[in-house]
């Protein structure tokens, strides 16, 4: 076997994907966040550690194979020197291997309690996890401050902000891994996650339990964005959606309240108020659809609209037979909810 | 009144007609019939190693095409209800009906051998088990082929495999092969325990137990103290969904964490049931090539408790995510790195064994080597995940995949590997080739650290398990694909040892009795060993026992020839105590599995199932423990 | 390989009771797995309590006379278990005979008062999560009884059979009993865990 050969193909092979800078937005090696950073500083010390420890029986391995006798099948017994000289080494490792270990759990109990330890005025978000998107409701004690939307998670760098984490249906993990470690959103239960951006970026999160046939597409996106930015941001949301502005779009409202979308879906302002679907007020200011599936361009979502089951395979949503100028009026509609 | 006469005792024998007086006795009829009737541990242990191989087969075959539609970003091999059963059927196949079955029941071949006695202590409760688990094993596989799969996952979170969400019968199906397949380990557990503490050979005190021995007599332990968990949940599970209980069900004060807190009770010990007796085949299959006894057997035994005992306060690490107090789960921090320790003393006493020894470089050796190297990887990265906040950052992520596949791969699929070529020669009398071996060695390693190394990076870049595909902005494709790549090497691996191992079935040079000149009681008879095992029950005098004189074997004599008899030892010291007799083949195991399996079927339909079946199985048991008069009852 | 002999076994007894037999031991395996079971279902009762607001949920006390009957029932089956188990280790093939139909009966007993006591938990399994915890650990109980009766009764008849002058018989006998009096010790715990703990909260 070649090593050489093998190491720099595995390296051929990963340097494409870790150089790209797209793949950044959802990892734990990039770190964005004082609770991420923490994070991957313990994860950089337990993987250097556990290397060494690797390497170390690896070379151990090597040298018993350089160092090993003639085989001839007489047994033979090792005598009282070598057996006392092994018996101290391996004592002597067994100690080295505790130490190690008393060390890790201590990093981590620390880095634990850094974590969980309690910030100044957290803003507060709720985050409902349902079959294969993302409810987010911005929390507020006054109640004209409260607004919902849906996927996509503003959030103002440098200030801690707390997410509520529930679930209605099954199961669901709130990951991204940028910002903080994940945090399970159960039925039953109440969790939460608490995270201070350190700069302005997106990050991208991922659905992380198992959650049945389109877990593999509940995405989402965290925007961190400087204060002033995302005062603004929120002043928008909380304004009910936009008048339409052409006759194309009055129509597309008009089909949208009084057909089967509204049902489902919120659209404040608007007369449409139903709560199975994401909240699509401001949709086009949302730069996904259905959870991080796709780009929001009118062409994929008259695509979305015509066949959701075709692009998400199980979604909650169904096909609604509608002509493909009814569905451009919808289009237009929507993608004017800035 | 018929006069006692004394009965005929290997005594006055001579050793030809010995052997034939009692393969009289003990054999096997080579007919269909003697084929569903026989209770030689042999025979079914050899039935369940294969049965668990071809398993192995199957999941195997799953993962693969999983491998094929993961190697690229939005491929269409298959759609997300087809990759769901793909990966619950890997999961499920490669836990529940092959590495836990297949580690077991290598006992069940080599306990009795190595420990010198002629069969287990219930074998008709063997040949039981081993149906039960068949029809487990077929059913969930029948219900895969007919799109019935479970689509949940090898652990069933609910609610999503509860009576809401989860859909058709899928999860009932998983639910009961989990029955069938506990019962079966149970039965082998409490097999093996009673088999190694009442029927050791003279002389085979604790201290000179063969480590295997030793390793299989805790995972016993383990396994009668942790299946009855799954059995509980899987149980309530099914209730849940057949008759509307709420046990689960949040919204009638049911818990969701309850099924969580149940299944990783019984499902971290569980992934030991696997590894310990792994590390119990490494340890007896070291000293055949060393030449020498294994370096620190007592530490070795203390480690193997040590594990067994600690297995029992690590389940809460696989919830770390789940919300529990969090300094609270920073106790299972602590005792998961605990567990580090044994494994470590276990590694060190592995490489002291092997230090400046007379190194026979076979192809079992080669697979200790692999097993060493790799397992190492995955018991770090173990390392890592059990710290709470390296957890929150990769749990449920292909570093998970990563940890999972070298521990149990590295840590028990290598170790099976290296036990194949060692122990091939004494269960079909022929010896692998050598050279095939090696080739098997290198291709396996190379094969599986390119499968699952890359898993480890793309769990970091943020790639959730359980995904059947993601998209190509992703950045994902190389690494899968590099995976997917070394997926078919290591399944090219598996089809060389197919063909050596066919090849040498095929071969007409038998394998010696003791190919390897190893120490053990089980080369102390023929390969494959006679239906009877001894002719006369060896006495044993240290831990290698053909070591300690090389020409001769200790035997006691005084046993029957004209029933089915066995040596009775005392549990410490292994003094001889009774002669008992040991069933004959009998047809009622079978049909006490069939109608118990039929009945466990029906109940997935219908709850009155169990009524049903309460007769025909109070009469097949009945009929298995009527006295029957024979020579063995008296 | 040549072998040499070094001892003779030929004298050794053919049967016995108790830890030197086979059956013993499995006999308690299959207690400890059991018992372990058991041991899960109360844990999973307490869990569930420990996460209501109030226990019993939405429901009423259970009544604990069906109950209470049971436990003296069982309880009061144990000294004729133990004279049971001793007449067998003296191989008394009358007095076992005489004993293993008391037991029989007194195995039914229990049963026939269980009859009552499912409805006395004044509560459906399909109710709600207390109702199904409480069924599951009746039903568990109820399932060991049942055996252990079936057990007793093939093995009266075996012992009204030939076969019944046996000594491995009368070590069935033995571990019978043996068996009994784990259906008997389950019992308390559970019986405290479904009448009494609810009402002490
Ligand atoms: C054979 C099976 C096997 C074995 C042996 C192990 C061994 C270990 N496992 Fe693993 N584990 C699994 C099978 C196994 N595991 C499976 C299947 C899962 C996933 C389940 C699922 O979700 O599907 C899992 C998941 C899993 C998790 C949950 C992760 C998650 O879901 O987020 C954790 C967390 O603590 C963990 C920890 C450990 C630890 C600490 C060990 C230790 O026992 C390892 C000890 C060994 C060593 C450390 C190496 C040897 C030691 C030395 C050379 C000494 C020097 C060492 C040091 C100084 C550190 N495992
Ligand atoms: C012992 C257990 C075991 C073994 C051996 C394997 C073997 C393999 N596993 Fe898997 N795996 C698991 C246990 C195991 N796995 C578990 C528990 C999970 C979690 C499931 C879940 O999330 O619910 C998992 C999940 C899992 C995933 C993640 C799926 C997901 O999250 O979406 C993937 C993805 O690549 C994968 C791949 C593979 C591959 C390529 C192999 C290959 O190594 C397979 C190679 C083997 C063969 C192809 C068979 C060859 C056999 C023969 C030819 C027969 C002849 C043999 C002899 C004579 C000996 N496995
Ligand atoms: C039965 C309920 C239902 C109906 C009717 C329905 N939807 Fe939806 N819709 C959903 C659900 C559920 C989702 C979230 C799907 C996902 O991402 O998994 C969704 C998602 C969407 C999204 C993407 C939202 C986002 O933020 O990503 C758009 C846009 C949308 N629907 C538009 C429509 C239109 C237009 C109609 C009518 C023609 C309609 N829906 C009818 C349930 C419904
Ligand atoms: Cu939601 Cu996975
Ligand atoms: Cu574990």
């Amino acid at each position: 076997m070649n090593a050489r050969r093998f190491a720099q193909q595995i390296a051929l092979a990963a340097a494409p994907a870790l150089l790209a800078g797209c793949v950044d937005s959802q990892s734990v090696l990039n770190p964005q966040s004082g609770e991420a950073h923490d994070l991957a500083r313990l994860f950089w010390i337990f993987t250097t550690v556990c290397s060494l420890v690797w390497v170390l029986v690896v070379a151990a391995l090597l040298t018993l194979l350089l160092r090993r006798r003639r085989p001839d099948s007489t047994p033979e017994t090792d005598n009282l020197e070598q057996q006392s000289r092994k018996t101290a080494v391996v004592a002597g490792l067994v100690a080295l291997t505790a130490v190690i270990l008393v060390l890790f759990t201590l990093g981590s109990f620390y880095t634990t309690r850094g974590l969980i330890a309690p910030g100044p005025h957290p803003l507060l978000i709720k985050v409902t996890g349902a079959q294969w998107w993302w409810q987010v409701e911005y929390e507020d004690s006054d109640p004209t401050q409260v607004f919902s939307t849906a996927n996509e998670i503003h959030i103002p760098v440098g200030r801690p902000v707390t997410f509520d984490l529930e679930a209605t249906d099954v199961i669901h993990s709130f990951w991204a891994p940028n910002l903080m470690g994940k945090q399970d959103l159960i039925p039953g239960h109440r969790n939460s996650l608490t995270l201070t951006a350190d700069k302005p970026g997106e990050y991208r999160g991922q659905c992380a339990e198992f959650c049945g046939l389109q877990h593999s597409h509940m995405a989402f996106l965290v925007v961190a964005q400087t204060p002033a930015e995302f005062w603004a941001w929120r002043q928008a949301q909380l304004k009910p959606a936009a008048p339409p502005a052409s006759g194309q779009q009055a129509l597309g409202q008009h089909l949208f309240v009084e057909g089967s979308c509204a049902t489902c879906h919120t659209i404040s302002g608007a007369g449409a108020g139903g709560k199975t679907g994401p909240d699509l007020t401001h949709f086009g200011s949302r730069s996904t659809i259905a959870a991080g599936l796709m780009a929001n361009t009118p062409s994929n979502l008259a695509a979305w609209i015509k066949d959701p089951q075709e692009l998400k395979p199980g979604v909650n949503m169904p096909q609604v037979p509608l002509s493909d100028h009814d569905r451009g009026a919808i289009v237009a509609y929507l993608e004017a909810l800035k | 009144m018929t006069i006692q006469t004394e009965p005929p005792r290997d005594s006055s024998f001579d050793d030809a007609v010995l052997d034939q007086r009692l393969t009289e006795v003990w054999g096997t009829k080579p007919t269909l019939w003697g084929w569903l009737t026989t209770v030689d541990h042999k025979l079914i242990g050899r039935r369940y190693i294969v049965t668990a191989i071809f398993f192995l087969f199957l999941g195997g075959i799953a993962a693969l095409v999983m491998r094929l539609q993961l190697g690229g970003p939005n491929a269409h091999i298959v759609g997300p209800d087809t990759y769901n059963q793909l990966f619950t059927m890997h999961g499920s196949t490669m836990m529940f009906l092959f590495a836990v079955p297949v580690m077991e029941t290598i006992g069940v071949f080599l306990v009795p051998l190595m420990i010198g006695t002629r069969n287990v202590a219930f074998p008709r409760l063997n040949a039981f088990s081993y149906w039960v688990y068949l029809f487990g094993g077929l059913m969930l596989w029948t219900a895969f082929f007919l799109n019935s799969g479970p689509d949940a996952g090898w652990f069933s979170y609910v609610p999503l495999a509860g009576p809401q969400y989860g859909i058709g019968k899928r999860s009932d199906i998983w639910a009961q092969m989990i029955t069938y397949t506990e019962l079966s380990g149970l039965a082998v557990a409490v097999e093996i325990i009673v088999t190694v503490f009442k029927m050791r050979a003279p002389g085979m005190t604790l201290d000179r137990i063969p480590l295997f021995v030793w390793a299989a007599l805790v995972t016993a332990f383990m396994i009668i103290f942790a299946m009855p968990a799954v059995m509980v949940s899987s149980t309530m599970l099914i209730l849940d969904r057949l008759v509307g209980t709420h046990f689960f069900n949040w919204a009638e004060g049911g818990d969701v964490l309850l099924w969580q807190h149940l299944f990783w009770f019984f499902g971290h010990p569980e992934v030991y049931f696997i590894f310990i007796p792994a590390t119990g085949l490494i340890s007896s299959m070291i000293p055949a090539f060393t030449r020498r006894e294994i370096f620190g057997y007592p530490a070795l035994v203390l480690s193997l408790i040590a594990t067994g005992f600690l297995s029992f306060g690590l389940w809460v690490h696989h919830m770390f995510v789940t919300g529990l107090p969090r300094l609270g789960e920073s106790f299972f921090t602590a005792s998961s790195m605990a567990v580090a320790i044994p494994s470590g003393i276990q590694i060190f006493c592995w490489i002291a064994s092997m230090w400046d020894a007379k190194l026979r470089l076979r192809t079992p050796l080669l697979f200790v080597f692999g097993f060493i190297i790799n397992f190492v990887i995955g018991g770090l990265t173990g390392v890592m995940v059990a710290s709470v906040p390296i957890d929150t950052q990769v749990h449920d992520t292909y570093f998970i995949v990563a940890h999972l596949h070298y521990v149990l791969i590295g840590g028990a699929v290598f170790p099976l590997l290296g036990a194949i070529y060692y122990w091939f020669p004494k269960v079909y009398g022929r010896l692998l080739n050598e050279r095939l071996g090696q080739l098997n060695f290198w291709l396996a390693m190379v094969g599986f650290n390119l499968t699952f190394f890359p898993m480890h990076l793309l769990g970091l870049m943020g790639m959730p398990r359980r995904i059947y595909t993601y998209q190509p902005e992703m950045g994902w494709g190389p690494m899968n694909l590099l995976a997917t790549v070394g997926a078919l090497i290591f399944f090219a691996s598996f089809l060389l040892l197919l063909f050596n191992i066919v090849s040498s079935l095929r071969s007409r040079t038998p394998a010696t009795d003791n190919p390897w000149e190893a120490g053990t009681l089980e080369w102390a008879t023929g390969s494959p060993p006679p239906p009877y095992n001894f002719a006369r029950i060896p006495v044993v005098s240290g831990r290698e026992p053909l070591w300690d004189r090389p020409n001769s074997l200790p035997v006691v004599t005084g046993l029957r020839v004209d029933r089915r008899e066995l040596l009775v030892s005392t549990l410490v010291d292994a003094k001889p105590d009774m002669l008992l007799g040991s069933p004959r083949p009998t047809i009622w195991p079978f049909a006490a599995a069939m109608v118990t399996s039929v009945t466990l079927l029906a109940s997935i339909f219908t709850p009155w199932a169990v009524v049903w079946g309460a007769l025909p199985i109070a009469i097949v048991f009945t009929g298995w423990f009527w006295p029957t008069g024979v020579k063995e009852e008296e | 390989m040549r072998t040499e002999m070094v001892g003779d076994v030929a004298g050794l007894d053919t049967s016995g009771y108790g830890p030197r037999t086979l059956t013993w031991w499995g006999t308690l395996a299959f207690m400890s797995l059991e018992g372990m079971g058991f041991a899960l279902a109360a844990g999973a009762y307490l869990y569930l309590m420990s996460h209501a607001q109030r226990w019993p949920l939405n429901a009423p006390l259970p009544n604990y006379w069906p109950g209470t009957v049971v436990a003296i029932l069982l309880v009061a089956s144990a000294p004729l278990n133990h004279l049971l188990s001793n007449w067998a280790r003296a191989k008394d093939l009358k007095k076992v005979r005489i004993g293993l139909v008391l037991m029989s009966l007194l195995g039914i007993a229990p049963l026939i008062v269980r009859c009552f006591e499912f409805p006395a938990l004044h509560v459906g399994w399909d109710t709600n999560a207390y109702g199904s915890a409480l069924w599951f650990l009746l039903g568990l109980h109820t399932t060991h009884i049942l055996t252990d009766v079936v057990d007793t009764l093939v093995l009266t008849g075996a012992m009204f059979s030939k076969h019944g002058a046996n000594p491995h018989r009368f070590a069935d006998v033995t571990d019978n009993a043996f068996y009994w009096d784990f259906v008997i010790l389950t019992w308390l715990p559970i019986y405290g865990l479904i009448y009494w703990v609810p009402r002490l909260t």
